[in-house]
């Protein structure tokens, strides 16, 4: 079977081959418990996991210690949240986040609201920025956690963090961000842009599944967060368990290519996106999603209006690609993202996402092009809507039999 | 989720594309589903002599599923009586197409499609609607 075209980087990326390479020897004669102190497996071992804290730290501008490896961003997203909340308990119950986070912030923030936590959903606007007036106005002294994304997922768009962060600080709370979508795509200082606390995953950039990290400032202030996980007081006793040591090891290397490789990997990502975008938004009724300044190199969220997502990707096999579109889930809602930009249930369901990374060529997105444009067109040609449309129409005057 | 070969057949090749006369007299359109549910059919029937259906024409937003189930179900409307036409069960369409539980929803769609159009028939020339049970949703 000819593989499609992975335009789907927002999911996960491809190990890079050099990840791999490093990575290879810990799984057999490098074998160590980082935890062994009296042999030279364990040192051996450890000697991998110091280094890879080094390379992860410097794309980050942080220190070693304040790297606590974690076995991906929702774990270290859950470990942040929880373990400020538990750990600051004392100063305050009320913690701000936005609707447009990942579920893996979205769901904490709900499991502790059971717990006595009174969490703030911020909206978002057209474009899916938040609107730091209203955070200003949603800090309490009460507020010990501000928790914003870096960039979004599913639109790309990057929210101003250093702005957020200066919010936070300013009312005495602490700056959490998950910048799964972020980290290895763009600049991110911890410092720069005053983020306490930063979740972020191998497998985004390049690196492998199953490892990711949590930043913990240990200065300026120094944050405290409560162990998730009991056990033999690994990282810091922030967070036990053996560590997984080829995958560190790995997402160590992946940092590294990403800070040697970042700047002109983002020119020409952003270049191809931009002429993927550009072509297929000279389509009559087609719409990109969220705000075209600010956000991440890779990403593009366009909706081709009259077409459902779904049977668009059917109409795509030969792209892999995402859609807002969710008639498959049993709730048959759309992406609650696009719906919070106030997006139409109806545009939401036409959405595609496509995501571009580091193993994307021109050729193939000159491919995806021509594979849009062909299923989009023969997909109206299906729809009552389009015909509908077309004779002028208007839609929204249809009493429409819910179902 | 993987399709099955019948979806994919009628996604890639539907049949009846395309758009009957609705002011017609002897043409029946139904339009069920809505754009914020993510799927709207219409499915035209055209009736010719002793309640023989001679036409059937389909448009479908939806995903391939949804498409699949209006395809085969203009498929086996073409020379039914508007009486068979009416024993048509959603879990026929289910069965045919081998779609997946949350899929189910498609096929009922269809089965909406077709009773209303048959009824819009039957409205235009003079006949009562027949009220319809409510299908298995």
């Amino acid at each position: 079977m000819k593989q499609p075209i992975y335009l789907d980087n927002n999911a996960t990326t491809p190990l890079d081959p050099r990840v791999l390479e490093a990575m290879l020897p810990y799984f057999t004669e490098k074998f160590g418990n980082a935890a062994s102190r009296n042999h030279a497996f364990g040192w051996v071992a450890e000697e991998g996991v110091d280094y890879a804290r080094e390379q992860v730290a410097k794309l980050i501008g942080c220190t070693e210690k304040e790297v606590i490896f974690t076995s991906g961003a929702t774990e270290a997203d859950n470990l942040a949240i929880k373990g400020v909340f538990e750990m600051y308990k004392d100063k305050g119950n009320h913690i701000i986040t936005a609707v447009t986070e990942h579920k893996a912030v979205l769901d904490t923030c709900k499991h502790l609201e059971k717990n006595g936590a009174r969490v703030t959903y911020l909206g978002v606007k057209e474009d899916g920025l938040i609107d730091l007036a209203e955070l200003e106005a949603a800090m309490t002294p009460e507020t010990i956690l501000v928790s914003i994304m870096y960039g979004n997922n599913e639109i790309g768009v990057i929210q101003p963090v250093k702005e957020i962060s200066a919010i936070a600080h300013k009312h005495g709370a602490l700056f959490m961000t998950d910048a799964t979508q972020a980290v290895g795509k763009i600049p991110v200082d911890v410092n720069a842009d005053g983020i306490d606390l930063m979740a972020f995953s191998a497998h985004k950039m390049y690196g492998p599944k199953g490892v990711g990290a949590l930043y913990v400032r240990r200065k300026n202030p120094r944050v405290k967060v409560t162990s998730q996980m009991d056990g033999g007081g690994h990282e810091r006793g922030m967070r036990s368990g053996t560590l997984n040591v080829p995958g560190i090891v790995g997402l160590g290397k992946a940092c590294e290519l990403c800070r040697l490789e970042m700047e002109s990997e983002a020119i020409r990502l952003s270049g191809l996106r931009d002429k993927l975008e550009s072509t297929l938004n000279k389509m009559e009724e087609s719409y990109v999603n969220g705000n075209t300044q600010h956000r991440l190199p890779h990403v593009a969220n366009i909706s081709f209006k009259y077409v459902e997502g779904e049977g668009l990707m059917m109409a795509m096999s030969d792209l892999a690609v995402s859609s807002g579109s969710a008639c498959t889930s049993a709730s048959l809602e759309p992406s609650y993202v696009l719906k919070s930009l106030g997006l139409s249930d109806d545009l939401a369901h036409s959405s595609i996402r496509y995501g571009l990374g580091r193993f994307t060529t021109e050729e193939e997105i000159d491919q995806a092009i021509a594979v849009t444009e062909k299923a989009v067109n023969h997909l109206r040609e299906l729809s009552p809507l389009w015909e509908m449309f077309k004779e002028g129409i208007d839609l929204s005057k249809i009493e429409w039999a819910e179902h | 989720m993987a399709y099955s070969e019948k979806v994919i057949d009628h996604y890639n090749n539907p049949r009846n594309v395309g758009t009957l006369n609705k002011d017609s007299k002897f043409v029946g359109t139904g339009l069920v589903g809505a754009p914020e549910c993510g799927d709207v059919m219409r499915l035209q029937i055209e009736v010719g002599e002793d309640n023989v259906i001679t036409d059937a024409k389909f448009k479908t937003f939806g995903c391939g599923s949804a498409i699949a189930s209006s395809s085969l179900a203009t498929e086996w409307l073409k020379g039914k009586t508007i009486d068979e036409a009416l024993s048509i069960d959603n879990m026929d369409i289910v069965e045919e197409l081998a779609l997946p539980p949350v899929k189910i929803h498609c096929s009922v769609l269809a089965e909406d499609a077709i009773k209303s159009a048959i009824n819009d028939y039957r409205v235009k020339n003079g006949l009562e609607a027949i009220v319809l049970e409510k299908s298995h949703h």
